[in-house]
């Protein structure tokens, strides 16, 4: 599997989504963008939601945290989370070679899709990164 | 994640902002000055501060001198510590406080002599404080007419040199070898005949010096010692690392460990106080604390896991009452695990167990001995 980060969606708050129809289940798999885990730099701590959780959009649903900063996780959909990548905190180092991949936070089965509209595409995601960075 | 600050608002430059930004490093705002808070990462400038030798510009600190008749006296009665018997090349830490004892800043100070013999006082202050004790200073002034007072902060440009090679690389940097000097010691040399001030001092927990340079001098100098150390592994560094390397080595930092409402002794730092034979701005308050004993005690905390302690994070008695506050913590590069210094109630603080609500969730913590990390001596 290859996620391809020119065809996901895009918070404010530089977390990624990618919707996927699963058994008639809109399924949005949710991590941080590469310019995020970069600007981050030194990623020592993650902590991920419970299975099970009802998260609405734009709340909080975990953190990741830099040796300098604590930085919240926040969910750009609402929904039920429904499996979190456990092995992710462990191999934080990995995140920087392989965002979109290996490095998925939580998958949520999505029951409020309106929060999809308010999320960029790509090439309005990097206008933002380059206007910031 | 969070979003950028994007608000206008114009922050002082340092002599070497020019330099830092050419080099790539990622500048943040920090008392009124912008400045690096890494080029690389806060790790790698770490581990090449423990292993060979790194550079921090720290010209944002202030540079007080005091010329004249009086300085030492003035100085006297400002510092915890005494400086009437400081003798010339010495160098000495300790605090400004209030009369309640409340200290209003940390500092060094040194007593230098220059090529042509004349002598001064130097009063290195944290750079968020400067204004704040130039105030405290003026009235002080009137007492002693013939101090001569000048803010150097802005003609000149400091420069930490920290790390185990530092002072082996830079012996024939100038005129005067500053590994002939005892740690905190300083004095007045000069590199191409310009003049520097070497002081075998830092916030690093490791061996090397800081210089004091003509701000106009200042990039020819750092390059000149990164060009030294390029082949023992120098690196510049930022104010990232340097939180870290400090945190280690359980130095305090003002507005974290240290501000008005704690009295040296409660901060743990009797050393630089010397109460008896003489009178300064909060003495009596702060004899009153040491007979009486501090309230509340600065103590070092290991928490559990990897989850880091963050400032202003509640401790805990393991029986669940609140007992305290960290003050700074985060991971150790070093030690590879989170560290935390914490300001406790004096009667739990020789407890071995402890617990610290991070973000809403209780992990337990165990009580280390300050500093969680020492260099060894050679």
């Amino acid at each position: 599997m290859s996620r391809d980060k020119s065809k996901l969606l895009y918070a404010e708050t530089h977390e990624w989504v990618d919707v996927a129809e699963e058994g008639g289940q809109k399924i949005a798999t949710i991590g941080i963008s590469g310019f995020a885990i970069e600007q981050l730099n030194d990623l020592v701590y993650m902590e991920l939601p419970e299975v099970g959780k009802t998260i609405d959009a734009g709340e909080e649903f975990g953190e990741v945290e830099s040796v300098k900063a604590v930085s919240p996780l926040y969910s750009p959909v609402g929904g039920e989370v429904i499996e979190v990548h456990a092995e992710l905190p462990d191999n934080l180092d990995q995140l920087n070679d392989d965002p979109y991949d290996f490095g998925w936070i939580v998958k949520l089965k999505i029951e409020d899709e309106s929060a999809l509209a308010n999320l960029m595409d790509f090439a309005a995601y990097e206008k933002q990164c380059a206007e910031s960075g | 994640m969070s979003q950028a600050d994007s608000s206008p608002q114009t922050y002082a430059q340092t002599p070497l902002g020019d330099w830092h930004r050419s080099a790539g490093a990622k500048m943040v705002p920090f008392a009124g000055y912008e400045m690096p808070i890494q080029y690389e990462s806060i790790v790698s400038e770490h581990h090449a501060c423990r292993n060979a030798a790194a550079l921090f510009d720290v010209s944002h600190m202030g540079r007080l001198r005091f010329d004249g008749d009086g300085s030492e006296a003035l100085l006297d009665r400002l510092l915890t510590r005494r400086v009437t018997d400081l003798p010339i090349g010495g160098v000495r830490y300790g605090m400004v406080c209030n009369q309640d004892g409340g200290i209003l800043d940390d500092v060094l100070v040194s007593h230098l002599k220059t090529p042509s013999e004349s002598r001064y006082h130097l009063l290195v202050v944290n750079a968020s404080n400067r204004a704040k004790i130039v105030e405290w200073i003026k009235p002080l002034l009137e007492d002693f007419p013939k101090v001569t007072f000048s803010d150097r902060t802005e003609l000149t440009a400091m420069i930490a040199v920290q790390g185990p090679l530092a002072m082996e690389t830079c012996k024939r940097l100038f005129s005067f070898d500053p590994s002939r000097l005892k740690y905190y010691q300083a004095r007045i040399t000069d590199q191409f005949s310009k003049p520097v001030i070497v002081s075998r001092t830092g916030y690093t927990g490791e061996g090397g010096f800081e210089l004091v340079v003509r701000a106009e001098e200042a990039t020819r100098v750092w390059e000149n010692v990164l060009l030294a150390g390029r082949e023992a592994g120098f690196v510049p560094a930022g104010l990232g690392a340097r939180d870290t390397l400090r945190m280690e080595a359980a130095m305090p930092l003002y507005g974290h460990e240290l501000d008005e409402t704690v009295d040296p002794i409660t901060a743990g730092l009797n050393f630089a106080c010397n109460l008896e034979d003489r009178d300064f701005i909060g003495r009596d308050a702060i004899a009153a604390v040491k007979s009486a004993g501090p309230r509340r005690v600065r103590i070092g905390l290991l928490p559990a896991g990897r989850r880091p302690a963050r400032e202003g994070c509640d401790v805990l008695s393991t029986d669940g009452q609140v007992i305290g506050k960290i003050t700074s913590g985060g991971p150790s590069p070093t030690l590879g695990y989170p560290i935390a210094m914490a300001m406790v109630d004096a009667e739990h603080a020789t407890a071995s167990e402890f617990e610290i609500d991070i973000r809403g969730k209780r992990s337990p913590a165990t009580r280390t001995k300050l500093p969680f990390y020492r260099r060894a001596q050679k």
